[in-house]
């Protein structure tokens, strides 16, 4: 291309022009759909949770109030199952990033030489998103049960005591809640590690640091953006997971988290602005969390 | 003798951590990740009567009649239904608006950024919750549609984030060449940035499809009696799956897996090819 040179020279040049009708044309469908749909429902979703029950009505009838109170109820009723879904998502999280930064190393800086090999692992890390979620949960929830070869395997070896069992235990739901988020966790580490400059690397081991050193001083910084990103979009959807934790999967009575809870108070016992308080309170604590995250770790540009 | 030894060449620092653990380590960490996979598509042949739990020999039966379950191929059809139409609405909606992102400049803009960035950041639970109590609010009933609406919202933001990458990828000089072959704006869209946006759409698209067609947790909150695949096989999970609810996840996994291995060995292939002919 004989333009191509001068071309590339405009398009850096090239700031974006100025707002037009256009613009607005391209943008506001979408932005008018996601404020009916997203901006709207946060809003009703604090006022249900200010609702108190309807004077003569029935179960699930409810009249516009400012009934403060319901916050307070149910952080004192259900303050236990508030605190194991962020210690749960916590352990998820740093399991997940245990187990997926070497993965990711690899395909990002071992197997750089070979694309396809790259590729064929990348797709094969994505498969579990091609199996339903809820299928995948039940997979490990029938290969720990009781009966299950590796249990028993488990057992003969004396890792396990003979009267143990691992579905419904707090172990089952982080193990699962990791299981199902490793991809999540993977595929942004992979972005970052896969634009790491190995020139750097060598430049350490060249300056006499250890391998150990290197990797803490100049991996670990450069791939942070991957590790931010992964860290929130594993910790994020597994605080407010309630198909792990629940007892037809790998939970049990005891590993109920505040997803369960929104969920039975929403649609089983109707109790609209209990379900509706703790979700803005988990929203709020997840957004706290997440600012405070982002500003420290100093990527604020996620998009 | 006294002559300073030439320093022995250093080995490349990713070697460092031993020549043989990290593909060990990632061979196994794939055979883990793949065990679900193994088990649900192993189980899809298992000779049972309802529940699918323990195996009771090899049969082909559920592979050859998988509607004889009742529900679980109607649940997939909704949730065919639900994730084609939630696809082409949020495509087209996320689109539009990561081209205006790109290429214009506005007011708002850090406005609308973090209007698009709180759906990903927000718990589907929370989500779903909202959803209803405005569906609730609203006396509106609650079903197939709005299940599509559900899924329309969450998948927008991810339409834009994939689409915006694929936008800032376009030299704006080829539109502007377009424009200067006396081109109208509407020619100029369709032959000359459509068609270059369009393997970022299509990405979009099969993102869209999948987080639809995965999707339960909204689901559960916005389904009211309607009934899809995922949510299906939550019900189901108290009193055992149908094995033909394993036998359609295991026809839809080697159906994406084909697709998406397909797309990327033609990609590296081309782009091999590409380098080694310029």
């Amino acid at each position: 291309m004989a333009f191509s040179a001068f071309a590339t020279a405009t398009a850096a040049e090239q700031a974006p022009r100025r707002a037009s009708k256009v613009a607005l044309l391209l943008l506001l469908p979408g932005i008018a759909y996601l404020m009916l749909f997203f901006l709207v429902p946060l809003f009703s979703l604090v006022i249900t949770s200010l609702q108190a029950p309807a004077e003569f009505g029935d179960i699930g009838e409810y009249d516009n109030a400012f009934r403060w109170e319901n916050y307070t109820t149910v952080i004192g009723q259900y303050s236990a199952q508030i605190l194991r879904s962020f210690l749960y998502a916590v352990l998820a999280t740093v399991f997940a990033l245990l187990f997926s930064y070497p993965l990711a190393y690899f395909i990002g800086v071992r197997a750089r030489p070979y694309p396809l090999l790259q590729k064929l692992i990348l797709v094969m890390v994505i498969a579990p998103f091609f199996i339903s979620f809820l299928l995948r949960t039940l997979a490990w929830k029938q290969i720990l049960s009781d009966e299950s070869p590796v249990v028993a395997a488990l057992k003969a070896l004396s890792l396990l005591a003979p009267d143990a069992y691992l579905t419904g235990t707090p172990f089952a739901v982080v193990f699962g809640l990791t299981y199902n988020f490793i991809p999540f966790m993977t595929l942004p580490l992979y972005a970052s590690l896969e634009r790491l400059d190995t020139r750097y690397l060598e430049a350490g081991s060249d300056l006499y640091s250890t391998p150990f050193t290197t990797f803490r001083t100049v991996t670990i910084p450069l791939s942070m953006p991957g590790i931010v990103s992964g860290v929130l979009l594993t910790f994020i959807p597994a605080a407010g997971d309630y198909v792990n934790a629940s007892r037809e999967f790998l939970g049990g009575t005891g590993t109920t988290m505040i997803g369960n809870v929104i969920e039975s108070n929403f649609l089983i016992s109707l109790n609209y602005p209990a379900a509706a308080s703790l979700s803005i309170i988990l929203m709020a604590v997840i957004l706290v969390l997440v600012t405070a995250y982002v500003r420290r770790s100093g990527t604020e540009d996620l998009l | 003798m006294t002559t300073p030894q030439p320093r022995k060449p250093r080995q490349r620092p990713s070697f460092a951590l031993g020549k043989w653990l990290l593909p060990l380590y990632t061979t196994l960490a794939l055979l883990f990740l793949l065990i679900p996979i193994a088990y649900t598509f192993v189980f899809s042949f298992n000779d049972s009567v309802k529940s699918n739990i323990s195996w009771r020999g090899f049969t082909l039966d559920n592979w050859t009649g998988v509607c004889n379950a009742q529900d679980v191929c109607e649940a997939f059809g909704n949730s065919i239904l639900i994730a084609f139409v939630a696809t082409v609405v949020a495509t087209t909606l996320g689109t539009m608006i990561a081209i205006a992102l790109v290429r214009y400049r506005f007011r708002f803009r850090s406005g609308i950024s973090l209007l698009l960035f709180l759906p990903m950041a927000t718990p589907e639970v929370v989500l779903g919750a909202g959803l209803a109590a405005q569906f609730l609010g609203a006396g509106v009933q609650k079903g197939l549609g709005t299940i599509i609406i559900a899924h329309t919202m969450f998948c927008i933001s991810f339409v834009v984030v994939t689409v915006k990458a694929r936008v800032s990828s376009i030299d704006p000089a080829l539109e502007e060449a377009g424009r200067d072959l006396y081109g109208s704006p509407a020619q100029v869209f369709w032959r000359i940035t459509f068609p270059l946006l369009l393997p970022g759409i299509v990405a979009a698209a099969l993102l869209s499809f999948a987080l639809s067609f995965d999707d339960f947790i909204i689901t559960n909150f916005n389904s009211g009696a309607a009934t899809t695949f995922p949510k299906f096989v939550y019900v189901a999970a108290s009193r055992g799956i149908p094995a033909e609810a394993n036998v359609i996840a295991s026809a839809v996994f080697v159906f994406a897996i084909t697709l998406v291995i397909t797309t990327q060995v033609t990609s590296t292939l081309r782009a091999r090819r590409m380098a080694a002919k310029s």
